[in-house]
């Protein structure tokens, strides 16, 4: 074996606090290190043609560049290596950088730890394997979830581009909201206008297999060989046969409040979805409907008087079974239900919401208004969002903007009215926005600065009085109006929980589902290929969800277009020789990737995730992690603690990949110092991270461990906060019997963005360690080491069960 | 009368003060005004309370020449409405206790006439002198 | 008969007596017996809002400590819930007892500070308002014990801050709280809603500006009035005083304003249980409400020099 060794300069980012030279005579002590060298940029094109000129040149076989994050270029040394004939999983990286030199202004303290890092780096490396990556065939055929503007857009780029599209919406018509809306900001374009046609190219288009009036039940499967059940409920009318001439519901005695409406006015139990619906088909609602309620005899005026023979009060939900290649999630927004502010009085007759208001104006020119509008109107902002007080801190985006538009209109209707707009601030970010808003103002809008406080009824009449502080002239107004309207802000739709789980998607804190990466994935998941777009993401206007929908659309074809795609080699396999089958992988795996076929686990090489859940919670330590091996982490825990000298502590940091590993990232791109007595092992999950492990890094010399995890709410590993909490009661009942403090492992649920915690944590870790708790003696360190040898105590609903 | 004003170190050093003495971070308000709006004692203010945080926020100390967190009521309506989670009826507290604890009482109990005194409720008494005075 | 530590706060014991006699009556009929606290001092009425100021929340603590004491005495028997009626009192107790949970630190100080005191404090009493003990028990219970239903008297509730606010120590929901309305409904009475219901009646600054007082109790009742009711029910004697005893000055300065009853929840369950007349307290209001009772045929006719200076 021949291992070059690289050590980056970083431009003085690395070299000015590390001392470099010593990094390398410490490199070419290490086994197996062939060659060692320092440069400037290794990132840079030279040094990149460094590494491969070297190994050529120096006949290496596998590399190590101690530089800056991973997280930053492994991808691109990955390429370099595999460009000169390594397999780039025989390439290591030592974090000099984020978690070194910007983290520790003590040269000499981080020199130590620099030292460390690149011979835990090397003992890694050389427990590497050349790994493949598995190029898996894959199909044609996207699902995608939500008929609104999102789903339209997305279908039709796919099903151009000459994808099959299978396009599920819950309505019985698609869509969406858009549909429902008057004019558009900030062009005042006429919003069915724009949409008809594509709601025309999406029902007529060959390659789209449109699916309304149905939910998707059950998903299975993975990228590439997705299976996935849709209920289409029943609507007691053969499509085949509606022509939608209307004559049954003229006559169907059943008056419900019409949804689409928004509860403005009345539907028939037999109805038309909307005005300009596609598919333009009638349907029986069930739950309503009297013949379908009642008894078999009752009513039945619709069946007699279709002439088309369409009624069929024997309907029933059909299950259909869709494979899909990739899919798309497009289930967009609900309004916040303002009931949840009741110092709005919503439920008053003269308190409505901004989507009542566009129906009311869109239904305005085609006959008589839904109700009257009176002439003093108030728009109120910001209702059901930013506003700690209902737990719904994020901005809906698009209010201030639709509020413009709605008073615009109105006054447009009638110029004598006189419209206020209260708002905390005025968000007017898009192109052409601010030019609205300016135009709205000079139109004689009034704007004023403050956060409605109450809206209480007048005792004699049907008005409101408002009261508020104008925040810019400090004067109290309490006022009186005719209507209030309340801007109320978009949360994720009802079926987004429903389907996040089906799909085992994500969520961000704020209940909307979570991207891939907020700056550089936005339509991904972390769900290979699931794609997100439009409000499901997060609120946003038309333009942005169009451009959402193109862009999930783009990434879908990427992976479908060559007919295969590469996985990722990290993945978990089984020791047999170990393996009981015991069944807890089985139950732990968050994407039901393990089995148990002949009394052994057996591992999906392609649902698998590679977060190593099930190692960690391997009672025999029969399940192991490629790219992650137990003895590639002993080695590494081995490295990190063997230069420890008597007098210092050591705290074992294990940073998992998507939060915390970032997190610690985050901290040195800060210049946020923390005590350079850590030290930071990268894997996937810590769930990863058996008990056996933290008792054979207390017995290695660790004085500490740190275990950190993304937050459950952001996890994409479903469940492995639950894993890690057993695996730390287990790994600190044994500390407790063998005599050292519990205390000294600890866990934290993180975000990337929670500086504060990590700091906290580790300091108070490290303090911990140096002065607090009895020091652990070497008898002590030995049998923990015996102890790790298992077998171990398990915990079994909660209560710690021995042998 | 429009004043000019010079942001120094000693205006953030009040603001550090009140904000450690009624343990909430001042500097998270953004002056949406619902705690103004909710205000049942905002008519007899000389300022709002919005505006008494926002004096606050910028190290005003002329703000303890106010009138408006004596006149709060502690009522807690400004609490239970803060979007940002601030608690107003605590800062408005923090001022009152500057100035008490400078032994400069709001009101005093000898100018309660003697009529009143025999009138009013031991709790409003207490209340009072608690909110009050020294 | 269930025996329950109460605290009556200073106030119930001499203006707010009536408060007192009533809804000691009304919980024994209930098969409640409330036994006073021994050695009870003032809770000091409010709340302090400092970071710093761990004194004023010793005398709360020492009420923890009484009812502690109770039960290693066997006034109670393993009864740790304290139950008090006026608002101020609880919300002072309540808010006191969440932060000594919450903080060991504040707790092992004020311990330590309180030497002299026999027991150290844990956290380990429950403050409990009446209205809470009331639903917990549950209205249908209630209305089972009422004999004369209040049928056709309506009712404004008035909560005013201290029963509701801040939300973690509220015992309902401080926007849309429904408490003293389900009682009400168990009494036979018609509960009357109003947009003022919550709005504060000037507390404790009754004391420096009743002018300011008269202005938002006028708010309060006229608006109470406009919306059909004939009388307000309260559960704090500080809002009693603001509302009942300044509609003196409301009337001086609005000379239109017709007087409005204020009475304690408790004096309304005294009545609807029907029990001796003595417990009603009806003596202590300023706007009489003698004659609205006896309209509505409560009240026997009794000489109109009796109660009220209304």
């Amino acid at each position: 074996m021949r291992i070059g060794v690289y050590v980056c300069h970083c431009g003085g980012n690395i070299s000015d606090v590390v001392d470099v030279k010593k990094v390398n005579a410490v490199a070419e002590q290490e086994p197996e290190v062939a060659f060692v060298r320092d440069a400037e940029h290794m990132c840079s094109e030279d040094g990149q043609k460094l590494i491969c000129d070297d190994v050529l040149e120096q006949n290496l076989d596998r590399v190590v560049v101690a530089s800056c994050s991973p997280l930053f270029h492994e991808n691109t040394f990955m390429k370099t290596v595999a460009k000169a004939g390594i397999n780039p999983y025989l390439f290591e990286m030592a974090n000099l950088r984020e978690q070194c030199s910007w983290a520790h202004p003590s040269k000499a303290a981080a020199t130590r730890k620099a030292e460390d890092l690149v011979k835990m780096a090397i003992a890694k490396c050389r427990l590497d394997v050349p790994l493949a990556r598995q190029a898996l065939p894959i199909g044609r055929d996207v699902l995608i979830v939500g008929g609104g503007i999102a789903g339209i857009q997305a279908a039709l780029d796919l099903a151009d581009a000459g994808f099959q599209v299978t396009l599920v919406e819950r309505e019985p018509a698609i869509g969406g909201k858009m549909v429902m809306l008057s004019k558009t900001f900030p062009t005042e374009d006429c919003a069915t206008c724009i949409i008809g046609p594509k709601l025309a190219d999406v029902s007529q288009h060959p390659n789209i297999r449109l699916l309304t009036y149905a939910e998707v039940e059950e998903v299975s499967g993975y990228l590439g060989n997705f299976n996935v059940k849709v209920r289409r409920k029943a609507r007691y009318v053969d499509w085949e046969k509606c022509v939608a001439c209307g004559t049954c519901a003229g006559k169907c005695p059943t008056k419900v409040p019409d949804e689409f409406n928004q509860g403005l006015s009345q539907r028939k139990a037999i109805y038309l979805h909307n005005p300009i619906a596609v598919p333009h088909k009638y349907l029986i609602d069930g739950l309503v409907c009297r013949r379908l309620k009642q008894d078999g005899n009752a009513c039945g005026v619709c069946e007699k008087l279709c002439a088309q023979k369409a009624i069929n009060f024997a309907d029933q939900d059909e299950t259909i079974e869709i494979r899909a290649d990739t899919i798309i999630g497009a289930m967009g927004f609900d309004l916040f239900d303002a009931t949840l502010k009741p110092v709005y009085n919503f439920g008053h007759a003269n308190v409505i919401t901004a989507l009542q208001l566009e129906r009311i104006i869109a239904t305005g020119s085609s006959g008589p208004p839904l109700r009257a509008v009176g002439n003093r109107v108030a728009f109120i902002q910001c209702v059901g969002s930013r506003d700690e007080q209902i737990n719904r801190e994020n901005c809906s985006r698009i209010c201030c903007m639709y509020a413009t538009k709605l008073a615009q209109l109105l006054l447009r209707i009638d110029p004598t009215r006189d419209i206020t707009i209260f708002y905390t601030d005025l968000r007017a970010y898009g192109k052409g926005f601010e030019e609205y808003y300016k135009r709205a103002q000079k139109a004689g809008i009034q704007y004023i600065r403050g956060r409605v406080a109450e809206v209480q009824p007048d005792p004699e009449g049907r008005t409101l009085w408002i009261t508020v502080e104008d925040t810019l002239s400090r004067e109290i107004i309490e006022s009186e109006y005719d209507l209030v309207v309340l801007s109320a802000g978009l949360v994720p739709a009802r079926a987004t929980d429903r389907i996040s789980e089906l799909l085992k998607l994500a969520k961000s804190p704020d209940g909307f589902l979570q991207e891939a990466h907020p700056k550089f994935r936005p339509v991904d998941t972390l769900v290979d290929g699931v794609f997100i777009a439009g409000c499901v993401q997060g609120p946003k206007d038309i333009p942005d969800t169009v451009s959402q929908a193109s862009a999930a659309a783009a990434r879908a074809i990427r992976l479908m277009n060559k007919g295969v795609y590469e996985t990722e080699p990290v993945k978990a396999f089984v020791h047999e020789e170990r393996c009981d089958g015991c069944g807890q992988c089985v139950t732990v795996c968050p994407v039901r990737a393990i089995s148990t076929g002949k009394q052994k686990a057996q591992i999906n090489q392609a649902l698998c995730k590679g977060c190593g859940i099930c190692i960690g919670s391997c009672p025999t330590e029969a399940l192991d992690l490629h790219f992650y091996t137990t003895q590639q982490l002993e080695a590494q825990i081995e490295k990190a603690l063997e230069g420890k000298s008597a007098d210092e502590v050591r705290l074992l940091i294990f940073a998992d990949n998507v939060c915390t590993y970032r997190l610690a990232d985050n901290l040195g791109t800060g210049r946020l110092s923390y005590p350079a007595e850590t030290r930071i092992i990268r894997i996937p999950s810590s769930a990863r991270i058996s008990p056996q492990l933290m008792l054979y890094a207390f017995h290695k010399g660790a004085d500490a461990i740190f275990l950190g995890e993304c937050d459950h709410k952001a996890s994409p590993y479903t469940g492995s906060v639950d894993a890690i909490e057993r695996n730390l009661t287990v790994a600190r009942w044994v500390l407790e019997e063998e005599g050292v403090s519990p205390e000294r492992i600890r866990f934290s649920e993180l975000l990337a963005s929670l500086l504060t915690d990590f700091y906290k944590n580790v300091t108070s870790l490290v303090k911990l360690a140096k002065k607090e708790a009895e020091p652990i003696t070497p008898e002590q360190r030995e049998r923990l080491g015996e102890r790790a040898k298992g077998p171990l105590p398990e915990v079994r609903e909660g209560a710690v069960i021995h042998g | 009368m429009v004043r000019k004003i010079k942001l120094q170190a000693k205006n953030r050093e009040f603001c550090r003060k009140i904000s450690e003495l009624s343990g909430e971070v001042v500097m998270l308000c953004e002056q949406c005004g619902t705690c103004a709006g909710s205000c049942p004692m905002s008519a007899e203010m000389d300022i709002t309370p919005s505006q008494m945080i926002r004096l606050v926020q910028l190290g005003q100390e002329a703000v303890l020449e106010n009138k408006t967190f004596w006149v709060c009521a502690s009522c807690y309506t400004c609490t239970v409405r803060c979007p940002r989670g601030i608690d107003p009826a605590k800062v408005a507290e923090a001022l009152r206790q500057v100035k008490l604890r400078q032994a400069i009482d709001y009101i005093q109990i000898d100018e309660i006439s003697s009529e009143e005194a025999k009138k009013l409720p031991s709790v409003a008494l207490v209340a009072a002198f608690r909110k009050m005075t020294g | 008969m269930i025996q329950i530590p109460y605290y009556p706060g200073c106030t119930l014991k001499n203006k707010a007596s009536n408060f007192e006699t009533s809804a000691l009556a009304a919980a024994r009929a209930l098969g409640l017996e409330l036994v006073e606290l021994p050695r009870w001092n003032c809770c000091g009425a409010v709340f302090s809002l400092s970071s710093d100021d761990l004194m004023r929340h010793i005398a709360p603590t020492n009420i923890f400590l009484r009812v502690q004491e109770m039960n290693r005495d066997h006034l109670v028997e393993d009864e740790y819930r304290l139950v008090t009626f006026c608002s101020m009192c609880f919300n002072v107790l309540r808010r006191t007892n969440q932060r000594l949970r919450e903080s060991l630190e504040d707790r092992n100080k004020i311990n330590d500070f309180s030497y002299l005191e026999t027991e150290t404090y844990q956290g380990r009493v429950e403050i409990v308002h009446l209205l809470e003990l009331l639903r917990s028990m549950g209205w249908d219970k209630i209305q089972e014990r009422v004999h004369k239903p209040l049928t056709g008297l309506k009712v404004a509730p008035y909560y005013g801050c201290m029963l509701l606010r801040p939300k973690d120590v509220g015992i309902d929901d401080p926007e849309r709280p429904t408490i003293q309305e389900e009682l009400l409904r168990s009494l036979g009475a018609e509960p009357v809603d109003f947009p003022l219901k919550l709005r504060c009646c000037g507390s404790y600054q009754t004391v420096p500006d009743k002018d300011l007082v008269a202005n938002l109790a006028y708010d309060i009742l006229s608006r109470a009035q406009k919306a059909g009711a004939e009388a307000i029910t309260t559960s704090c004697p500080l809002c009693a005083f603001n509302l009942d005893f300044r509609q003196k000055e409301i009337q001086e300065k609005y000379p239109m304003f017709l007087p409005i009853p204020v009475f304690y929840f408790s004096q309304l369950m005294a009545i609807a249980f029907g029990l001796p007349q003595e417990v009603f307290g009806l003596a202590g209001h300023y706007a009489n409400p003698r004659t609205l009772l006896a309209t509505k045929g409560y009240l026997q006719a009794t000489s109109p020099l009796e109660g009220g200076e209304g």
